[in-house]
């Protein structure tokens, strides 16, 4: 069997640069750093991109797939809304303002894109079952896209995930563990069964499949510049659960860069966590170059990842940019995802709350410019956390009336 | 003491493909020490050059990750299990 992954040529190692063979390999051998898909592109216009299909295979030459991907049975995630928000600008002060709504996507988070990569890698390699750690919105896209591609699925969440998410990653079939832990404990149990041979022909997407599942994270910063009419923003605001996606968001932009396919101009990015599971901001504040692993406790569950993995590398990004990573409190959470969705009209899960709360204190704290051209993103569908705006009531309960409602208004 | 060390599967070159060692040490240090003793060259792929954990590896003493607790010097009491994981997962 031919291994067929378009432009991507190897896998190399992010720490010491040693290049590997494609093949469902995750770890140098030298120094245990993570490997990532390299390349060999070709001629790239932006109306090849601009000629193909409204989702991430428009940027099939750009990304570990092969050619006739969009034939092939998947998601077709992606292609999602670049929102221009005027109203949550004007609250904010920012004179320019946009939210990447990825909740737009099939299973309703930015996950169907990087599972519809792993699921071509999965094809690629002979594997029968699709797995995963979960902190939630992943299960559910890798069950639904192994429903599509006709595989078996079994994957692993901590056991006290929002019931939303459970329905979600159930309902396409499969197995889902609940392990009595926290999603760090799901990550280690995985890593561990990787090397067992109940795990043998298995595609963990986010373990033995990350090099190329990570990749699919490009694609947001991809069509964020498209969007924008080719360019890159000034200012983004990108959750961190394990801080895979801030990290691959800044490389497709520098890809879009080299390939000249957008104007070389500087950009900041800025990193979004909750207070109660903060590694990577309290690094960032307290000027480490490592992360030192945290217990999660906050209602973004999502964003629940207290050891990550790509830690490094965003306080690498974020100090090479000239932005920063900022963390906000559970309250600022719920009273952000209430601010976007009353300006907006877009329903934020959690992780959403997260990254325009922290929008919110980056401008007040004067870290982000308010006349800089700004993108946020929301990873998320609101309906998948509705515990955290549980509180809400109607406005009034009054007789089927019209005096009723008069004595209301 | 006796300990039952899980090395993960790119360095079971080293240890002739076995998933699980036996090891000895008071500390996690002493198993390590000793590890690389059994099977030379695996210390170095575990540890930096200055003689710290690697930034992309997690060391587990039983259910605790040693950046939790003691680090190298967390104690590794007799029968335990060390586990050693690659921390290029998440998401």
């Amino acid at each position: 069997m031919s291994l067929d992954f378009g432009p991507a040529v190897a896998l190399s190692c992010r720490e010491c640069g040693t290049r590997y063979p494609l093949g469902p390999s995750f770890a140098c051998v030298e120094c245990f750093g993570p490997l990532e898909a390299a390349y060999s592109f070709a001629n790239v216009t932006r109306a090849d991109i601009e000629s193909g299909p409204a989702n991430i295979w428009r940027y099939r030459s750009l990304l570990p797939v092969p050619v006739d991907v969009a034939s092939k049975p998947n998601m077709n995630p992606g292609w999602t809304k670049l929102v221009k928000a005027g109203n949550l600008g004007r609250a904010l002060g920012i004179k320019s303002l946009y939210v990447k709504d990825d909740s737009g996507n099939p299973t309703h988070s930015f996950k169907d894109r990087v599972v519809a990569i792993a699921v071509e890698a999965a094809r690629n390699f002979g594997f029968h079952t699709l797995s995963c750690s979960s902190t939630g919105n992943l299960a559910g896209a890798v069950t639904a896209a192994a429903a599509r591609a006709g595989l078996d699925a079994c994957v692993f969440i901590p056991a006290d995930l929002e019931q939303a998410k459970i329905a979600m990653a159930r309902v396409f079939g499969g197995k889902l563990i609940g392990i009595d832990g926290t999603y760090d404990e799901v990550n280690r149990f995985c890593s561990e069964l990787i090397g067992d041979p109940l795990g043998d022909k298995w595609g963990f997407v986010n373990v033995n499949l990350r090099p190329y599942y990570a990749e699919g994270s490009k694609t947001l910063a991809y069509e964020i510049a498209e969007q924008l009419g080719w360019r890159v923003p000034e200012q983004i605001v990108i959750p961190i659960a394990s801080g895979s996606q801030l990290t691959k968001i800044d490389k497709g932009f520098k890809e879009l860069i080299q390939l000249g396919l957008v104007e070389d101009r500087p950009y900041k990015v800025f990193g979004a966590q909750a207070l109660g599971c903060s590694p990577v901001s309290a690094a960032y504040k307290a000027g480490h170059d490592v992360v030192q692993p945290v217990k999660p406790d906050t209602i973004a569950k999502s964003l629940a990842i207290g050891n990550p993995a790509d830690g490094p590398y965003v306080l690498d990004i974020a100090r090479r940019t000239g932005g920063a990573v900022e963390d906000v409190t559970d309250a600022e959470i719920v009273a952000a995802i209430k601010l976007l969705a009353s300006t907006e009209g877009i329903f934020a899960e959690t992780a959403g709350g997260v990254t325009v709360g922290v929008l919110k204190k980056l401008v007040e704290t004067g870290q982000l410019d308010p006349e800089a051209e700004t993108v946020v993103l929301n990873t998320g569908d609101g309906l998948k956390t509705l515990d955290a705006v549980a509180d809400v009531t109607p406005t009034a309960v009054i007789r089927p009336s019209l005096d009723a409602f008069r004595a209301t208004v | 003491m006796s300990v039952s060390v899980r090395i993960p599967t790119i360095l079971r070159t080293y240890t002739g493909g076995n998933a699980e060692v036996s090891g000895e040490g008071a500390t996690l240090r002493d198993v390590l020490a000793k590890l690389d003793s059994d099977y030379p060259g695996i210390g170095a792929r575990i540890l930096d050059e200055s003689g710290k954990i690697r930034r992309f590896v997690n060391v587990y003493v039983g259910e605790e990750d040693v950046r939790f607790v003691q680090g190298l010097d967390t104690p590794a009491p007799e029968g335990t299990q060390i586990s050693i994981i690659p921390a290029v997962a998440g998401g």
